[in-house]
């Protein structure tokens, strides 16, 4: 394993809204890692705040859509008085491959507001390897 | 013309300028610690005798944190730790892992007994009274 080096804050990206929205509050992208095994997609989202309870996933056969929302009651009384980043909800959107996977057998699990998606590759996507002669 | 009424969807909002408004703000000016390091914090006074410092380190395990108190002094310091197996092939890397370790003093003085500290959902909660001695008194004239 390479050596750990030093963390450097990461600034969050607020999303370009294209559309008119109803609610005017600003919204992030989450931080996102996607790796590929010869069985499935791994899509792992970094969304602090948020609890499995508040995370809406919804995939279509070519989209795959991510919304995780934080809970804002707890700042009600509280008064900023020095900041070093913002807060808001979370949203994501990514392409998928029509046909790739098997929708049914998507599972999810979100530990310390980290977002963890396993996309299993239906049969007729797994790679299959090319013998040499 | 607007009544100017509380709606909550805009509540958000106007959090959200406020939280920009105090960015960097010089609250911190005089003491050692900077900016830019990891974990990034907020700091928000609750009344007027609380102080509560929301940090975030999204993938960091309870068991990976290590919190320290000394006097006005806060140290921070643990791993982050992002790990897909050998055999993943990368489509996007965006997340960052590794150690940290953060010291940030701040410019009252608190009290270490009743400091409290949650960690959930990767946000880490401390609620840090301020000490006694540092709140203001009264003096009556006679």
């Amino acid at each position: 394993m390479a050596p750990a080096q030093e963390l450097e804050v990461q600034q969050k990206r607020e999303i370009e809204k294209k559309d008119e929205e109803t609610i005017p509050a600003r919204a992030f992208l989450p931080n996102t890692d996607i790796s590929e095994t010869e069985e499935a997609l791994t899509v792992v989202m970094e969304m602090p705040g948020v609890d499995s309870d508040h995370v809406d996933i919804t995939v279509e056969d070519d989209a795959l859509l991510v919304s995780g929302r934080i809970d804002f009651s707890k700042y009600e009384k509280l008064q900023p008085i020095y900041t070093e980043y913002n807060i808001g909800h979370y949203r994501r959107s990514f392409s998928l491959t029509p046909g790739s996977f098997d929708e049914h057998k998507i599972s999810a699990e979100v530990k310390d507001g980290v977002l963890r998606l396993t996309l299993p590759k239906a049969e007729r996507m797994k790679p299959r390897r090319i013998p040499l002669k | 013309m607007a009544l100017g009424f509380a709606d909550p969807f805009d509540a958000l909002f106007r959090f959200q300028r406020a939280l920009d408004q105090q960015r960097d703000s010089d609250w911190l000016e005089d003491m050692t610690g900077g900016t830019g390091a990891f974990p990034p914090i907020n700091i928000f006074q609750r009344g007027s005798d609380d102080y509560l410092a929301i940090i975030e380190m999204p993938g960091v395990s309870k068991e990976d944190l290590n919190l320290q108190v000394r006097g006005n002094s806060i140290r921070i310091s643990g791993r982050k730790i992002v790990d897909y197996g050998g055999k993943a092939s990368i489509h996007r890397r965006e997340r960052v892992a590794g150690d940290f370790d953060r010291t940030i003093s701040l410019p009252v003085e608190l009290d270490p007994n009743r400091i409290e500290a949650e960690y959930r959902n990767g946000m880490l909660s401390l609620t840090l009274p301020r000490a006694e001695s540092d709140k203001p008194k009264s003096i009556k004239v006679t």
